[in-house]
């Protein structure tokens, strides 16, 4: 720090649990700030109700690791930090694949290898590492509650638009007469880019008009 | 003192005066008679898709251009030719209301998020027909039969499809040459072939009037020449080298030719100066390469055609190529390879 900047105590000021949870569903949001976790928004946002559910399973499993690590963080020791995040949310992961296969086993079939790679999903190992593993269980619960319910809203921008577009459905209610021609492209893959694409658009124009 | 009727400029000193808008006129005279031909053959449905497909460009080049506080860049006439390519490359019977959303894209996401004209990685017009191919995958292969009695006085049903609605179908179908190669095993007559008389894309099925706007482009040098020849040669060697292997199987090397979109391919399209290599090596590697993917996708893989796929890989291959093959530097020993 330089000397000669007087420090300004409203910036430098600790941030209340609420603004952990507002910096996760808009300025930090995961995707479309972040661009993190990009495997599961791309693969399984192609209809509303798989990226709603794919966005509340990782969204869970967010919570429950925060919970976990913030409340370890002063017994896992730094060498194995990593490997630890990784068995705490694998312990999750694998509750939420057998909870999903008892609610719905279509809905599992359509998720399919997603749901064991939120392992390896980025968004949560890096709430663990840059927020839970420095923070108080408080603050961690905020975090991932902003941070999951900003994944589960970014995701189903994508679903709801691909699966009108592409499938002319909304959680499979038909929304336009039999004559609607659906766009194939948009529950195809290159649908998801395009989608994600346009999203980060209008969120940045949205941005820069505001600043 | 320097006196002032002496020039200082760097090189080179010697220039032509040939500018983007003057190619991109003649590119444009080049294509007119294929667009017109397009018309006789297929009527007034041919006219309502090329047509659009223009506007659309045009008027997607003009707005982003205004959007992002540039001057519009519409009077290069590259715009132009983006839309009437994308057109000729569409089924005579495609609903309007895609024609102009393939427009749309083209000029969008094919060049403007590229930074516009010289900075396109793909052809745009292609790249606005491979969203509208995976889009609609019914409606772009829906063919039409050239030639018909009322083609002059009739608008199709399908073409003027309510914006979002799928198109209804009325009347007879036709099958492309490829198509009927590929699914029914039924060869062509080649003399119609060789005439046009075919079904196909509203440009692509007089491959004699797109040879002929090659040519004129060559003889202008406004075009490299080494690009559709070598395309050309590559799929007639391969497929010569098939039909000699088993003439029952695999299709003659001059229906290989003279169908499908493979000369409007050649020609106008795997000849954008943007998306093709530097050096006449890496131009030759670069002809060879979508000449051998065309004969692989037509004979083995799923589509009957194959020819947008091919070109736009050979777009994505092009950095690489020049990356690699280098022009000897003057004065160096050996060529940097």
């Amino acid at each position: 720090m330089s000397a000669g900047i007087t420090k300004n105590p409203q910036i430098k000021a600790v941030p209340s649990s609420t603004d952990e949870f507002i910096k996760g569903l808009w300025r930090d949001n995961p995707v479309f700030v972040q661009v993190l976790g990009m495997c599961p928004v791309l693969a399984v946002s192609n209809t509303a109700q798989n990226a709603l559910a794919m966005g509340l399973a990782t969204a869970f499993v967010l919570l429950m690791s925060n919970i976990l690590v913030a409340s370890l963080r002063n017994f896992i020791p730094k060498q194995v930090r990593i490997a630890s995040y990784i068995l705490i949310i694998a312990t999750f992961v694998t509750i939420v694949d057998y909870a999903i296969q008892a609610i719905s086993v279509d809905l599992h079939k359509n998720l399919g290898a997603f749901i064991s790679l939120i392992v390896v999903n980025c968004l949560i190992l890096s709430r663990a590492e840059a927020f839970a593993s420095k923070n108080t269980i408080g603050k961690s619960i905020m975090d991932a509650l902003g941070m999951g319910v900003g994944f589960v809203f970014a995701l189903f921008c994508l679903g709801a638009v691909r699966e009108i577009l592409g499938n002319g459905t909304f959680f499979d209610i038909s929304l336009f007469p039999d004559s609607f021609q659906e766009w194939i492209i948009m529950i195809l893959p290159a649908g998801g880019f395009f989608t994600l694409a346009l999203w980060l658009v209008l969120f940045n124009i949205y941005k820069i008009k505001q600043a | 003192m320097l006196s002032k009727t002496l020039h200082i400029s760097t090189s080179p000193h010697i220039n032509k005066g040939v500018s983007t808008d003057m190619i991109m006129k003649n590119v444009v005279y080049a294509l007119i008679p294929v667009a017109l031909f397009s018309v006789y053959a297929f009527g007034i449905n041919a006219f309502l898709v090329v047509n659009t497909s223009v506007i659309a460009c045009v008027f997607t080049e003009h707005l982003l251009c205004r959007w992002s506080n540039q001057e519009s860049t519409i009077s290069d006439w590259s715009a132009i030719i983006t839309g009437l390519l994308l057109g000729l490359t569409l089924p005579p019977i495609f609903p309007l209301w895609m024609t102009f959303l393939g427009g749309v894209m083209a000029i969008a996401l094919g060049k403007f998020v590229f930074g516009g004209l010289g900075y396109n990685a793909f052809n745009p017009a292609l790249v606005g027909r491979a969203i509208l191919q995976a889009a609609f995958p019914v409606a772009i292969t829906t063919w039409h039969p050239s030639f018909l009695e009322d083609r002059f006085v009739s608008i199709s049903n399908a073409v003027l499809a309510f914006p979002f609605a799928k198109p209804i179908v009325d009347g007879i179908s036709g099958a492309t040459p490829l198509s009927a190669f590929k699914f029914d095993h039924v060869a062509t007559d080649s003399t119609d072939l060789a005439l046009g008389l075919i079904s196909g894309s509203t440009g692509e099925t007089c491959s004699w009037l797109i040879a002929l706007g090659g040519v004129y482009l060559i003889y202008k040098k406004m075009m490299n020449w080494r690009i559709p020849v070598t395309i050309l040669t590559s799929v007639f060697v391969l497929s010569g080298i098939l039909y000699l292997f088993d003439n029952q199987i695999y299709p003659s090397p001059m229906f290989m030719l003279f169908s499908g979109g493979l000369m409007l391919g050649a020609v106008f399209m795997a000849t954008d100066m943007v998306g093709s290599p530097i050096t006449p090596l890496g131009i030759v590697i670069y002809g060879i390469f979508i000449g051998v993917l065309v004969v692989v996708i037509r004979i083995w893989g799923g589509l009957p055609e194959g020819v947008m796929y091919a070109i736009l890989l050979g777009n994505a291959l092009t950095p690489q190529i020049d990356s690699i093959i280098r022009p000897k530097v003057y004065g160096t020993k050996k060529a940097m390879l």
